[in-house]
């Protein structure tokens, strides 16, 4: 253990981080950005990409329908090409939890999770109690992972330990039953600081994965974001030998953007996380274009947007 | 496990138009040097023959001067400055549509990644001429007296590390402050030079302003000798600044010289560690190491030594090595077999002066001049790695226990180049910029150059400043003066 689960410990422990300086952080993606993904290694980006999105629908208006066509296309991204490869899962809203994994059990996703936003998504504001039901709405409902949202409001205000208690008590909920996303929501953490101290502190209370956002707040999942937040995974696996996932979500809308994403681990975090295991992209609109720039590796050229499914 | 290898990403070499033979660039022509004699210019990453370039001797420096000297006297001196501006923009425009071909034609004949000559030198010089279009006019408003004047021809000799970037430098202050000049390139990297004066030519700007004579060391002395030059300006090692200074010294030619470096790269305990590991990589490995103010000693705080030392071993370890031309390549290859034998002699006296060398597990290319990005760790301030300047992909590392200490060790070299400070507090990033001695202090950031800035160094790293109202000082005559 590296802090004791004492307030005291956990402040420690976050105050001794080192800081981010912003220019040099954003230098560093911005440099990162420029790599050059072509032929081989950008056909096997793509379908890795592929199979890390987390398909995903969080709309006041989803409804059975929405989810069941998302469904189908999370299991077969393309009908005409079996060789593309399932997505990471598919991710929604609680009361969608059910019909979701009826359904993907249903046509051959049984391997495929379903992830649920739950404390109180996307804001967090709501009492403890509630938090607490909704995450177990949730796992009883069938969601194989569970993307929780952090008290922006308590960390900001200094009251980190009651951030870490939220998480450890919907962690101990989760059990075995479901992986837990701990999402922190950098938009509105806003430092580079923030985003490392967050980072640990999810980490430290037993998050699976840290998740950069809601998708609801901009900026959302930017390249300085992530690579702080790989790197927080990769010194805490040095510290403990744990590895922790990593999911940005919100703005991943091409493949480009995507690629950007797996030179970033691959350069930060390392080869390791480069696995759905490890690394999840939070997206919708991603996977269209990831299988519009598939289709042109493989025929040559560009297709028209009908060529692939709108669900 | 995944197995996310990058495939080759080059870039196209079909944009650079490399003649196989090129004259020495004279008002405003190509001609041929009067003794008939030429040198060969190679790929550093190939050994392939890129070009062979006139090589210019005693009577064509004469004739290259008495050109420059002609377009002062008839055309440059008496064109209004506004004109003169016009035809600094006009270049800058030119070097940016051309970026492409000179990002490929330096990579090639020095050997450095495409990604830095693509993303750095290019883009850089191409602001040098634009930054210094815009003094062309306004001299009389800058500090110099009401009425500044130009020196006249100007000899300038520029070094093989930033070939287009160091002529930039040199060319726009010198013509924005109305001189004309005569350029020397670096014997290994001669072309972007004259592709520049393939770009003087459709600039239209005056024959003879510009004069372009590749050739060697001795091609260079006759310049610096010849007697109607005002000025030298010289950018290389300091051994060969100082026998520039005596062979001036008893004329009235001045002089900017712009010499060797060691530089501090200072650590503290309170610094950002994942930047400052950026930072210490872009401070060494840049350009391969070929850079005068390049962070060779890195000094960190001991109680975080190694963590520091931990981190930048794994991120070295991801240094792409290799062939320059592929857009991914982090470190290229040495620009010369003359300079690997330095780097190499050098790096030898580590081992044999008891520090540690670390190199991450590289493949080398067979063909071609490379050095892998190293460290010696354990290096103490009597080591020769610590006190000469190596200018290759090689890095010292020492410690320091207290601020003062890290000053002490920080300016106890003949060299002022530049200096690295890293930490998070202000008060101690400020004090430390007041106790180095360094022309150029970086406060977490590297290697970064701006031409508003001036630069240039303390003790044997040379006299003047280039760049900034400072540098354009160098180029007006002695009234006009700026406090430094």
């Amino acid at each position: 253990m590296i802090i004791d689960g004492s307030e005291k410990s956990l402040r420690k422990f976050l105050s001794d981080l080192p800081p981010v300086d912003q220019v040099g952080a954003e230098a560093r993606a911005a440099m990162l950005a420029t790599r050059s993904i072509k032929t081989t290694s950008k056909a096997w980006a793509i379908d890795m990409a592929i199979s890390m999105v987390d398909l995903t629908t969080l709309e006041g208006a989803d409804t059975p329908g929405k989810v069941k066509s998302l469904c189908a296309k999370a299991v077969r991204p393309d009908p005409s090409d079996l060789t593309v490869p399932s997505v990471g899962a598919i991710c929604v809203y609680n009361d969608m939890v059910k019909i979701a994994r009826t359904e993907l059990d249903r046509i051959g996703g049984k391997s495929l999770p379903v992830a649920a936003v739950a404390t109180a998504f996307p804001s967090g504001r709501a009492s403890l109690a509630v938090k607490k039901i909704d995450t177990q709405d949730a796992i009883d409902a069938g969601a194989n992972e569970i993307d929780m949202v952090i008290d922006r409001g308590a960390f900001l205000s200094g009251r980190i330990y009651d951030v870490f208690e939220e998480i450890r008590v919907i962690k101990e909920i989760c059990g075995k039953k479901a992986h837990l996303k701990v999402i922190l929501e950098t938009g509105e953490l806003v430092t580079y600081d923030n985003v490392r101290k967050a980072s640990y502190l999810a980490m430290l209370a037993g998050a699976d994965f840290i998740k950069t956002s809601t998708g609801k707040v901009a900026p959302a999942a930017t390249a300085p974001v992530v690579l702080v937040m790989l790197e927080a995974v990769r010194d805490y696996f040095t510290l403990t030998g744990e590895k922790i996932g990593v999911k940005p979500a919100g703005g991943i809308r091409t493949t480009k953007d995507a690629i950007k994403q797996l030179v970033l681990v691959k350069e930060t975090a390392g080869e390791q996380w480069l696995t759905p295991e490890l690394f999840r992209i939070g997206a919708s609109a991603l996977l269209n274009d990831l299988l519009m720039q598939r289709m042109k590796l493989r025929t040559g050229h560009y297709a028209s947007a009908n060529y692939v499914t709108v669900d | 496990m995944s197995d996310f290898e990058y495939a080759n990403a080059p870039e196209s070499k079909a944009i650079a138009n490399i003649a196989p033979n090129y004259g020495l660039f004279i008002g405003g022509k190509f001609v041929d040097p009067k003794k008939g004699k030429s040198f060969s210019t190679i790929n550093p990453a190939t050994e392939e023959l890129l070009s062979k370039v006139g090589y210019g001797d005693k009577s064509d420096i004469d004739l290259a001067v008495r050109s420059a000297r002609a377009a002062y006297t008839k055309i440059w001196s008496k064109m209004p400055a506004k004109e003169r501006g016009k035809y600094l923009y006009r270049i800058a425009r030119i070097m940016q549509e051309r970026a492409r071909e000179f990002a490929v034609v330096e990579t090639l004949d020095n050997g450095k990644p495409i990604r830095e000559s693509r993303d750095t030198d290019i883009p850089l010089a191409a602001a040098h001429f634009f930054y210094h279009a815009g003094w062309a006019d306004k001299l009389e408003y800058a500090g110099f007296g009401s009425k500044p004047k130009p020196l006249g021809v100007v000899g300038q000799i520029i070094p093989w590390n930033f070939p287009l970037l160091m002529l930039a430098w040199k060319i726009a202050p010198a013509l924005a402050a109305g001189n004309t000049v005569v350029l020397k390139p670096a014997e290994t990297t001669p072309l972007t030079a004259l592709l520049f004066a393939e770009v003087c030519q459709q600039a239209g700007l005056p024959d003879g302003v510009v004069n372009i004579v590749t050739g060697d060391g001795i091609t260079g002395a006759a310049l610096v000798n010849h007697p109607d030059i005002n000025k030298v300006a010289f950018t290389g090692s300091t051994e060969v600044g100082k026998a520039i200074a005596r062979s001036i010294s008893a004329t009235k030619k001045s002089a900017t010289l712009e010499l060797g470096g060691k530089a501090a790269n200072l650590v503290f305990e309170d610094a950002a560690i994942d930047e400052a590991v950026e930072g210490i990589i872009n401070g060494i490995f840049f350009n391969q190491g070929h850079v005068c103010c390049a962070g060779s000693r890195l000094i960190i705080q001991e109680n975080v030594a190694d963590e520091v030392l931990e981190k930048l071993k794994k991120r070295m370890s991801l240094i792409r090595v290799g062939d320059p031309m592929d857009k991914n390549t982090d470190l290229g290859a040495i620009n010369s077999k003359e300079q690997l034998n330095k780097i190499e002699e050098i790096s030898k006296t580590g081992d044999a002066e008891g520090a540690n060398r670390w190199s991450p597990d590289v493949k080398l290319p067979t063909k071609g001049f490379w050095y892998p990005p190293t460290i010696f760790t354990g290096v103490t301030q009597s080591h020769r790695i610590a006190r000469e300047e190596i200018f290759g992909p090689v890095l010292s590392v020492l410690t320091f226990r207290t601020p003062s200490e890290a000053i002490e060790k920080a300016n106890n070299t003949m060299y002022g180049l530049s200096a690295g400070i890293w930490s998070d507090k202000g008060a101690k990033v400020l004090w430390a910029a007041k106790q180095l001695k360094a022309g150029v202090i970086w406060s977490n950031t590297f290697n970064k150059f701006d031409p508003a800035s001036p630069f240039g160094g303390y003790k044997e790293s040379g006299w003047g400043r280039e760049g900034g109202r400072h540098g354009l000082a160098g180029y007006l005559a002695s009234d006009a003066k700026v406090n430094k």
